[in-house]
């Protein structure tokens, strides 16, 4: 008991590796900056990967936590960056100084946007699996046309923001504060009560209602929780690019900020944020270096690697092959020798996965010769001991 | 009303169907979302563009794109489905992402970005009960009958349709039955990438412009329509495309609901699934521990 305690309230780097490294690398990328080592394009670059890790971790709460499948992020996205900014549009003369608008747009675009992740988690409570996935869909897209025809918000022409935009170096160091404040508030519940209830009920829903948790209230929780951080990113995005349009939230983003999460590993807080830098530099680079008649490029290159991704991480015939480079058995190899690397057994996942290996034709071309009777017969040295 | 917007409404819901049905079959089958079937009806419709402008006869065209659109859903699901077998059907679904991403890429990087027009003989009209009615609709609502009556037949008689409803009842239980599960979901995939050619030219006659993205859209709502009737179900897809499209026509007709088309369609789909979760004609499956 007491070496579980100590274990427990003993300082783990592992905890606490997220916000290291994102701390590290705002106060180096502010050093570069003040060095003069950042362009324009560095610096926009920065802060889009900044609202894509808000994405990633909190659509990693729904998809890789709770374990439901959503494909509506960049609608409760869509709802943030407008509201949010249309709050920020009307009252940044009232309210003077840039950042307290920006905060407080931040916060009331995530609430409303919070209040559409309660609704939507309504159905939530009755759909599963795909189903859910489409009901997701069609929310994003139900979103994306009540904005493009509601006549506040520019209708399709977009939503200027130019007025309130943030200048660049501001934008991606709130960025980063941001994600800091964000991953502070995710780690730590998925660490609580909270957040081990909720992988309960992925694991088994079932079994944690018997258990007398509440699934209504922490799948409502969860999605919730989610939009709000989905809409805080949205008002980054839109404090920094004018117009706003409704086209850039169709479903192909929402199944962008899927990719990042299942591609830095379902429930894995580091994978999303790794997966999410990622990513958006990738598209960054085949944005900016593929233009016009290449732009085609862009779309075959992201599509060839996203494809060789998922197949070699998933694909059950590569799995040996895949285990002999994981990073994790690397280093364990390397630095402790006696160890080996500790494999969890998942039963419920490897019950899914197990696959009928009776092969008919072997069993139809066995041949049983019955007039010799030679298969039925005993063993002739059983017989002599008789 | 008008009995016009009834009867596109009805074609346009043919063409959903037809699209639908490639969606519920391969999940029925494979239980997987096959996100890159409405690329599939972009394939189909730069296989047209590319035969009529060769040889102007739209059936030769329509050949073409069956045979192109099936090797197509072949190859794909040889290529980037089958490694993932077995694996979560999450991954599954990123693959698929990627395959229309890769579709998408291609057509663009082969035949351009912009829109290109197609020129299909013009059908005209005919007068009914004193309205002007497009012979194209007409051809559209009969071939996708058709079709959707030659598929169910297909599926209740014959060895191979059997089979595949044996799969989708339970994979493992028709493989020890004796059923080469590979060969039906490549079958599958054969004839959903087909239903796809014949929708890709019924989705021209009333639109006629090809673009890289051209399948996006009615590759959603076909998808919409299949989870409408209850995805995995054969009959289900068909009402869910008849009744999207003829709620989307309607809307469309309307002046002040018209902007909202999309809104009000999605919004159907979530309200049908809230009272049925299933869809309309969705098989419920009881869950255990």
């Amino acid at each position: 008991m007491e070496k579980i305690q100590k274990k427990s309230h003993s300082f783990r780097i592992g905890n606490y590796i997220n916000y290291i490294v994102i701390t590290i690398a705002l106060i180096s990328f502010i050093i570069l900056d003040n060095a003069g080592f950042l362009g324009r394009s560095d610096l926009n670059l920065l802060s889009r990967i900044g609202y894509s890790i808000v994405l990633a971790v909190s659509l990693n709460l729904v998809v890789g936590f709770l374990g439901e499948l959503s494909l509506g992020h960049a609608g409760f996205m869509c709802v943030g960056a407008y509201i949010g900014c249309y709050f920020a549009n009307s009252f940044h003369e009232i309210i003077g100084n840039q950042i307290i608008t920006f905060v407080i747009s931040l916060i009331l675009g995530g609430l409303v946007s919070a209040v559409f992740g309660f609704i939507i988690g309504l159905p939530a409570l009755r759909l599963k699996g795909d189903y859910l996935a489409i009901v997701t869909l069609a929310f994003g897209e139900i979103v994306r046309n009540l904005f493009k025809n509601l006549p506040y918000f520019g209708k399709a022409m977009g939503m200027q923001t130019d007025a309130i935009a943030l200048e660049r170096d501001t934008m991606y160091i709130s960025s980063f504060i941001i994600i800091l404040v964000v991953l502070f508030l995710i780690q730590n519940l998925i660490k609580s009560k909270h957040g081990r209830a909720i992988t309960a009920i992925r694991d088994n829903e079932i079994a944690a209602k018997a258990m007398g948790i509440n699934i209504t209230y922490y799948k409502l929780f969860v999605f919730t929780f989610a939009a709000f951080f989905a809409g805080v990113a949205g008002v980054m995005y839109g404090h920094q690019i004018s117009p706003i349009t409704q086209e850039t939230f169709s479903y192909n983003y929402s199944i962008e900020i899927l990719v990042m999460v299942v591609l830095g590993g379902m429930g894995s807080i580091t994978g999303s944020i790794v997966a999410a830098t990622v990513i958006t530099y990738i598209n960054f680079v085949l944005q900016n270096e593929l233009s016009g008649e290449l732009a085609a490029l862009k779309l075959l290159i992201y599509a060839i690697i996203l494809i060789i991704v998922v197949i070699f991480n998933n694909a059950p015939k590569l799995k040996p092959i895949k285990e002999k480079c994981n990073i994790k058995y690397l280093f364990a190899r390397i630095f402790n020798h006696h160890k080996k690397p500790e494999k969890i057994n998942d039963d419920a996942a490897e019950w899914n996965r197990i696959e009928s290996k009776i092969n008919m034709d072997a069993i139809l071309s066995m041949e049983i010769d019955v007039k010799s009777n030679t298969a039925f017969t005993p063993d002739k040295s059983e017989k002599g001991d008789k | 009303m008008n009995i016009n917007i009834l009867l596109d409404g009805l074609s346009l819901g043919a063409i959903y169907a037809l699209i639908a049905l490639g969606y519920t079959m391969v999940y029925g089958i494979a239980k997987m979302l096959n996100f890159a079937h409405g690329d599939i009806i972009m394939v189909g419709a730069y296989a047209i563009l590319t035969t009529i402008t060769m040889y102007s006869n739209p059936i030769v065209a329509l050949a073409i794109a069956v045979i192109v659109c099936m090797l197509m859903g072949i190859l794909i699901e040889k290529i980037a489905y089958k490694p993932l077998r077995g694996a979560s059907p999450l991954a599954v679904l990123i693959t698929a992402i990627g395959v229309s991403y890769f579709l998408q890429g291609i057509a663009q990087l082969i035949f351009g970005a912009e829109s290109k027009p197609i020129e299909l003989p013009n059908m005209g009209n005919f007068k009914l009960l004193g309205a002007s009615i497009r012979v194209s609709s007409i051809i559209t609502l009969v071939i996708g009958a058709i079709i959707m009556a030659a598929l169910s037949v297909f599926i209740k008689t014959t060895r191979t349709g059997r089979a595949m409803l044996a799969v989708s009842e339970d994979k493992a239980a028709a493989q020890i039955m004796g059923v080469n599960v590979n060969r039906i979901i490549m079958i599958t995939f054969a004839i959903g990438s087909a239903l796809a050619a014949f929708a890709s030219l019924f989705y021209l006659m009333s639109i006629p412009s090809v673009t890289p993205t051209l399948g996006a859209m009615p590759g959603i709502k076909a998808f919409t329509a299949a989870v409408i009737g209850g995805i995995g179900s054969i009959p289900g897809a068909m009402v869910g495309g008849i009744l999207l499209g003829v709620v989307e026509n309607i809307c469309k007709s309307i002046p002040f609901l018209s902007n909202y088309t999309t809104a009000i369609e999605f919004s159907l789909l979530i309200i049908i699934l809230l009272v049925r979760p299933i869809g309309l004609l969705g098989k419920k499956r009881r869950e255990k521990v």
